[in-house]
């Protein structure tokens, strides 16, 4: 393998890695990505489980290895880090703006704060932006959304919890 | 803790996950309506992860010559350390909700617990884990409070439920010789100390719910020791069909 392959170059081949589940965003935008290590013997990624039982898992850990693969990095190792645990906090706002044009209302404010705890969030419409809005179901399409219904457009639409 | 009683553990725990994981499984499209559907099957989602983090850890402990697959898929019933509590069956809706609210309050001390150890890999499972269990608690003692103060009937299933399944609540905090290890490690509470937990939540909550605790009863036992009810066999025949008749198929 090609000892010239710095960090930077593997974090640019991760970004192009796009989320299954939400391809609009990438897995390094996610956070899911904690660190890579490149060295003689090839590169490892740390990657991070957005959720215990996430079903996207083994389809990310094969996107990496082949999105490697396909730019000469074939020795890559893939280890999960559990600690510490994934948090929606660490979505900068950029990525926040590119779920909302998408229709999912990204996860507002802070995973740590007593209101995000007891689902007492102040959801706003991803299409109106209207705050009027109300929870249908704790859980969506996913495990990571709950679905809400917007109260002046009508518009159902996902929100993505804090956690 | 030595690496074999740590993989012994972890088997315990995984298995509470994986038994339970599969129990609302079973749920998927026979839910009482569809988002209460797809929550059951997401919080079981949850566990399956759960379990399958703690069996590769377990599996690694043992030294590699079984896999998780081989956990969850090529052990029998007496091989299974699962509490009997997780195995009974989907009864009703009041029997699922009774089951799972107690057990995520056991998980939810377990975790508590495992967060704090030096071990990177278990307390980041539970840390993990706890964010979980912490919504899963909120979504059963919710449903604990519904159908408990909701109608005549609703409250007749869910007594029923409670005073059916109460006594296997007795196992959530027994001690056999690896619980003292585990204990001793600072790994695990000690069994009062769960036993005072989960009577203090429980009698909190079924106050509120107008729900009676059951007065001291008979507690069964055995799991430890890989005995079960009648109804672990029944699971695992339809959980381990694919792997007992295609033997390392792959996916």
């Amino acid at each position: 393998m090609k000892t010239s392959i710095s960090k930077a170059f593997v974090y640019q081949l991760l970004a192009k890695v796009p989320d299954p589940e939400i391809p609009v965003v990438n897995i390094v935008e996610m956070g899911m990505i904690r660190d890579v290590l490149v060295n003689s013997d090839g590169v490892e990624v740390f990657l991070c489980p957005t959720y215990s039982g996430c079903p996207a898992m083994d389809m990310i850990e094969t996107m990496v290895k082949e999105m490697l693969a396909d730019n000469g990095i074939v020795t890559c190792k893939i280890t999960l880090v559990y600690k510490p645990a994934w948090t929606t906090d660490w979505m900068n706002a950029e990525t926040k703006e590119k779920l909302r044009a998408f229709g999912i209302a990204p996860p507002n404010g802070k995973a740590s704060s007593k209101k995000s705890m007891l689902n007492k969030e102040l959801v706003a419409c991803p299409q109106c932006r209207s705050e009027n809005t109300e929870i249908k179901s704790m859980f969506g399409s996913t495990a990571c959304k709950s679905l809400y219904t917007c109260l002046d457009c009508l518009e159902p639409f996902d929100y993505f919890k804090c956690i | 803790m030595d690496s074999l009683n740590l993989s012994k553990f972890c088997i315990r725990l995984g298995d509470h996950c994986l038994i339970m994981a599969h129990r609302q499984s079973e749920l998927c499209s026979n839910g009482p309506f569809l988002e209460e559907d797809i929550a059951q099957i997401n919080l079981g989602l949850d566990l399956l992860g759960q379990a399958e983090a703690l069996l590769i850890y377990a599996a690694k402990l043992e030294g590699g010559s079984r896999s998780a697959d081989d956990l969850a898929f090529r052990r029998s019933e007496r091989q299974f350390h699962n509490f009997m509590l997780t195995e009974q069956p989907n009864t009703d809706f009041a029997f699922v909700i009774v089951r799972q609210y107690i057990m995520s309050l056991y998980l939810l001390k377990t975790y508590q617990v495992l967060s704090k150890v030096e071990d990177e890999t278990l307390s980041g499972i539970a840390l993990k884990a706890l964010k979980e269990l912490t919504y899963h608690e909120r979504h059963f003692s919710m449903w604990i409070n519904r159908l408990g103060d909701g109608t005549a009937e609703s409250k007749l299933r869910i007594q029923t439920a409670v005073d059916e399944l109460w006594m296997f609540v007795g196992e959530l905090y027994e001690e056999d010789a690896l619980d003292l290890t585990a204990q001793k490690a600072l790994y695990a509470p000690k069994g009062e100390e769960m036993k005072a937990f989960l009577m203090e939540q429980i009698t909190a909550k079924f106050t509120e719910a107008t729900l009676s605790v059951p007065e001291s009863v008979y507690m069964t036992t055995g799991s430890k020791q890989g005995i079960h009810t009648e109804y672990l066999g029944f699971l695992l025949t339809e959980m381990q069909y694919l792997q007992r008749a295609y033997p390392d198929a792959k996916w």
